[in-house]
């Protein structure tokens, strides 16, 4: 047995981390968060050049005919570098159409089919949110919808968790704390279904695994930021990092986060390898690592001191971006429960 | 302990929540902005004229008159939660500076800045921290030279909330340089519109600039503004902190707080089940509840203390670490509770509360850091109220 990440898997995760760090700065985020639609461009041509849509589609269709622990590899790096993105989306869709719409993948991996996804409405339904299916066409609308916004497909769900893959047409932009992303409230009206798949529980755990593959990214960055910040600003003569009080937090931060990188490598492989745990452990990552990530981002937010509270430093982006990916497909609570029905610990 | 109302309170309820029932339409709505909106200041007079704020405050500097009275001061508390109509003015001028001069300032201060400021006609900036001086304040920088009857100032301060909006500021100054760092500072009042005086505005998480920074080049300020005497500014400052940290602790803001949590939870709903009704959310509610009533006993025996004139020891060193932390949790159960509509900012039709919760959420944090982080609020709480050994070099407040 050996638990870690291949050398191609390391390899894979350095061009990522490097893309983002060179191709994603800070300052080309804000011009994102400001609405310029040139610099979320710049992003979508760099990430389609590495050919990161295609990382979980089989070689034959064009993609690189990776896994899920490779997916979640890169969202990482894009959590991060808080790098907008249709990542998440066409991994999602693409790992769900696979053997249903061939031709559809490899429209993903070629960059010419772009997703959005709307899974929220199987966890959580308010203000009348809900889709219903009746003979072959979608009504209603949804909530959260990721990557809506330039899609040239939407994959939603319906109220009896069924997967459909529709043509996007009315939404609305629902403005939240994060800025730098897109979400958005589908509003359908009689729309084609032209495939229909039954895993809807499958695509979720999917989708709420990269989340917690986001928030670890950001997490680990906001670490990273609080220690590099400690060992610069200096108080009563001395560096903050030289007070217990601080190197406890930061230690703190990293206790916490270190077990969730190897627990999401882990469901990831078990995603991958099909096993029954899979969508548990995909779950409890998301409910669980959205609990470490709120306790680092207030955290290093504290470490910085007044600085973490302005818009200076810009660690409110990052602070923003746990804060919605916590409540995205599920709250932790929400997600707990879940996971309790689907190993049948309790009826739903 | 006796906390029975007498006839005389019972009545005196009566009466708070019969004033505040009828007069409800004065009171300014959330339309009415900008920190002297006319309706604001109305509501305030009103308050005031009716003792239901600066209640204690002599009549000779604009306040009610009245004698402290601990059960009075709770029932009106109570009645504003109540009612849920707009509380009484509070900001640092008020909760800060006026309390400070009371206890420091000359009579001549006392007299001129008193009045408007508890009428909301005057409102102040606090000029402490600056970018090199914030837990370690006693290493600011800030410097005024004396010029026969003015001082001449330069420097930066950041941090300062309202400068923007501020008449006035109180502000620590470095008037001895040769001095111990807590020796050599002086707390001075000045207008700030005194030539000299640059305010930038700092963007702040929350997407406003609440926070400035402030600049002085050669701004020359009389010496007639300082409180108490030149270079003793460090024990005047220790003072308003003392205020600050009470009020950022203030149980029945909190009390208000919890309440519009508890009719969120009555009113939303997840999935057709109302939010108080899902066991999770409402074991979180009520854990929060029980903090709420800790704080406010707390708060009453720390008034208790201050009314006899004796220490409230670690009941009032914790206030301001407890009373911060429990206004985020209370946000964050709300966000927690709203799920994907807790996170929308800004407008649009499925915002709840205008979005106050996020702004809470981020703006308690911040709270959380300013006057005095939880960390040094540890530090204080450990060396002040257990006794515990100093940590190395740090060089506590005098
Ligand atoms: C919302 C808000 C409003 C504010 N309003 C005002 C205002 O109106 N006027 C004004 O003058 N100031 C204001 N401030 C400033 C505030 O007082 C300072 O931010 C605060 O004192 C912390 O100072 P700092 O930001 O420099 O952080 P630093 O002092 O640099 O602290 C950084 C980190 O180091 C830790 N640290 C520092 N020293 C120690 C130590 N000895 N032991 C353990 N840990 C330590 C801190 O706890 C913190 O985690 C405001 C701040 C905020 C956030």
């Amino acid at each position: 047995m050996e638990f870690g990440l291949s050398e191609d898997q390391t390899l894979l995760q350095e061009t990522v981390r490097r893309f983002v760090a060179e191709q994603a700065p800070l300052d080309l985020i804000r011009k994102i968060a400001e609405g310029n639609a040139d610099a979320k461009q710049t992003i979508t041509t760099g990430m389609d050049e590495l050919g990161l849509n295609g990382v979980v589609i089989p070689e034959e269709l064009g993609g690189a005919g990776l896994g899920m622990l490779d997916a979640v590899l890169v969202q990482e790096c894009l959590g991060y570098g808080i790098v907008p993105s249709g990542f998440l989306a066409n991994v999602v869709a693409s790992s769900t159409l696979s053997r249903v719409d061939t031709g559809l993948v490899q429209d993903i991996a070629a960059g010419e089919a772009r997703f959005g996804i709307a899974l929220n409405d199987l966890v959580s339904r308010r203000d009348g949110a809900g889709l219903s299916a009746e003979s072959g066409e979608l009504s209603g609308t949804s909530m959260m919808a990721l990557s809506a916004e330039d899609a040239t497909h939407l994959l939603v769900c319906d109220g009896e968790g069924k997967l459909h893959v529709c043509a996007p047409q009315d939404h609305q932009i629902l403005l939240t704390i994060d800025r730098t992303r897109v979400f958005a409230e589908l509003k359908l009206s009689k729309a084609k279904s032209h495939v229909s798949v039954t895993d809807g529980k499958g695509a979720l755990a999917r989708a709420c695994l990269l989340l917690a593959a986001d928030s670890l990214g950001v997490s680990q960055a906001m670490l990273d930021k609080a220690v590099e910040y400690a060992k610069e600003r200096k108080q009563f003569g001395r560096v903050i990092g030289s007070f217990q009080a601080v190197k406890h937090l930061c230690a703190e931060m990293a206790a916490k986060i270190e077990p969730c990188r190897a627990f999401i490598w882990h469901a990831a492989h078990a995603l991958d390898m099909d096993e029954d745990e899979a969508s548990v452990m995909a779950f409890l990552a998301k409910a669980h690592m959205s609990d470490v990530a709120t306790f680092v981002a207030r955290t290093s937010t504290e470490v910085h001191g007044g600085m973490g509270f302005t818009d200076l430093v810009g660690l409110h982006y990052w602070f923003k971006r746990v804060g919605v990916n916590r409540q995205l497909l599920g709250s932790p609570a929400q997600l707990r429960q879940m996971a309790a029905v689907a190993q049948g610990l309790v009826a739903a | 302990m006796d906390l029975t109302l007498s006839p005389e309170y019972t009545a005196f309820r009566d009466h708070v929540a019969k004033l505040l029932e009828e007069n409800a339409h004065l009171a300014p709505g959330p339309e009415d902005k900008g920190l002297k909106h006319p309706k604001r200041l109305a509501w305030q007079k009103f308050l005031i004229g009716e003792g239901l704020t600066a209640r204690a405050i002599p009549t000779e500097y604009g306040g009610y008159g009245a004698e402290p009275d601990i059960l009075k001061s709770r029932i009106i508390a109570e009645e504003f939660a109540r009612s849920g109509v707009p509380r009484p003015l509070a900001g640092q001028g008020i909760s800060m500076l006026v309390p400070t001069l009371l206890e420091l300032g000359t009579p001549e201060q006392k007299e001129k800045y008193i009045r408007p400021t508890l009428y909301g006609e005057m409102i102040w900036c606090q000029g402490y921290s600056e970018p090199g001086a914030g837990s370690d304040l006693a290493s600011l920088q800030t410097k005024a030279v004396e010029d026969g009857d003015e001082y001449v100032i330069n420097g930066q301060k950041i941090w300062t909330s309202t400068a923007r909006q501020a008449d006035m500021i109180f502000c620590l100054v470095r008037t001895d340089p040769e001095a111990k760092k807590h020796h050599g500072i002086t707390y001075i009042l000045f207008p700030m519109n005194t030539p000299g005086i640059e305010v930038r505005p700092l963007v702040d998480m929350t997407g406003s600039a609440n926070f400035n920074e402030v600049f002085f080049t050669d701004v020359r300020v009389p010496k007639s503004g300082v409180v108490f005497e030149p270079n003793k500014g460090w024990q005047v400052a220790n003072a308003t902190l003392t205020h600050e940290r009470g009020m950022l602790g203030d149980p029945n803001a909190t009390k208000a707080r919890f309440v519009e949590l508890v009719e969120l939870m009555k009113r939303e709903t997840v999935n057709g089940e109302r939010l108080i009704d899902n066991p999770l959310l409402r074991d979180r509610l009520m854990a929060l509840q029980a903090e709420v009533y800790a704080m406010q006993a707390n708060g009453l025996r720390t008034m208790t203390s201050r009314l006899k004139k004796e220490s409230a020891g670690l009941a009032g060193l914790v206030v301001k670490l407890q009373g911060c932390e429990l206004n985020h949790q209370i946000a964050g159960l709300a966000i927690d509770a709203l799920g994907e509509l807790g996170v929308l900012y800004g407008d649009g039709e499925h915002l709840r509360s205008d979005g106050s919760w996020q702004w809470r959420y981020m703006y308690d944090l911040g709270l959380i850091i300013g006057g005095g982080t939880a960390q040094i609020q540890k530090n204080i709480i450990a060396e002040r109220g257990l006794d515990m050994p100093r940590e190395p070099k740090l060089a506590v407040r005098a």
